[in-house]
């Protein structure tokens, strides 16, 4: 009877704890994706700052207030501005952030396939 | 040929690159609320310092033509020094709410006696979650909404002379 109550017990504060991590690792990566206004290179996650920790207070409520993280996201960009997530959204200022890769590996690609067609070329001949 | 193309590329691709990142070093990395600007504050409440009972909210702030919205803390030096500005503004037609940020209700109450109070209300926000409405991230920081509640002036930093002035040029 006393091992059935102990591993009770122990089944039960596992759940508890998986449910506490999950709902942790869900604001840590948001805390992650945040930057720090007043520290040097630090995001909200990194950070023991007034701010920070004000920051992580209003991230729990949204989370405890069931908000997706977009929406968490939005809510912080329309009160500090985009400066405040570290991932910006698509749009026409940064459109060559998200484009100038993706463009990079098809003229990396471009160059590649002509170097090797010149080597063949000149191999041939 | 083909090659002296393929060079000009890279040339231009290398070119276009040290462009991209000369232009990324002119570029001011601090923080700064000019986006704000015009943007809307809602669903907003505080209670009354010494009131529980007594709060205000976003409908009590549509009356006013103009607000000024001033987050100060006892503990913070630089609300001291715009202070003197507040005060002055007081005796103007703006109305002035003070949020008591993060502080000990006995010393803010002991700061207003000291300092004189310019505000025609004064709210709390122990934990500061509810500044984060205004986009506060530290202390002093002041706002200027009108009526609609869309943000017109932000000043981070106690408030200076030329911010005094202009303040005073928004509001006539």
């Amino acid at each position: 009877m006393k091992i059935k109550k102990i591993i009770l017990i122990i089944y039960f504060s596992f759940f508890v704890s998986l449910y506490a991590y999950e709902n942790y690792s869900g604001a840590s990566e948001i805390y992650k994706n945040l930057r720090c206004l007043i520290c040097q290179g630090q995001s909200i996650a990194d950070s023991n700052s007034d701010f920070a920790v004000t920051i992580k207070l209003v991230v729990q409520d949204l989370i405890s207030e069931k908000k997706t993280n977009d929406e968490i996201y939005s809510f912080l960009i329309s009160k500090y501005g985009e400066w405040i997530v570290y991932q910006p959204s698509f749009n026409k200022n940064n459109f060559l952030l998200w484009t100038l890769p993706y463009a990079v590996l098809v003229l990396g690609g471009f160059i590649i396939f002509f170097i090797f067609r010149k080597n063949k070329y000149n191999k041939v001949n | 040929m083909k090659v002296s193309i393929l060079k000009i590329i890279i040339f231009s691709f290398v070119i276009f690159c040290l462009f991209v990142f000369w232009q990324g070093l002119k570029k001011n990395n601090n923080y700064d609320t000019k986006n704000l600007i015009g943007a809307r504050i809602s669903n907003f409440q505080f209670t009354e310092i010494n009131n529980e009972n007594k709060s205000i909210s976003e409908k009590d702030l549509k009356n006013n033509k103009f607000t000024l919205i001033n987050f100060f803390a006892s503990w913070c030096a630089p609300c001291r020094t715009e202070h003197k500005y507040l005060l002055n503004l007081s005796n103007k037609k703006i109305k002035i709410i003070g949020i008591n940020f993060k502080d000990k209700k006995k010393n803010a109450n002991n700061f207003l006696n000291e300092l004189g109070n310019p505000y025609h209300f004064v709210g709390k926000d122990s934990d500061g979650k509810a500044s984060v409405l205004f986009g506060v991230y530290g202390i002093p920081e002041t706002i200027l909404i009108n009526n609609n509640l869309n943000i017109i002036k932000k000043i981070i930093g106690p408030i200076d002379q030329n911010q005094y002035n202009e303040i005073l040029d928004l509001i006539k």
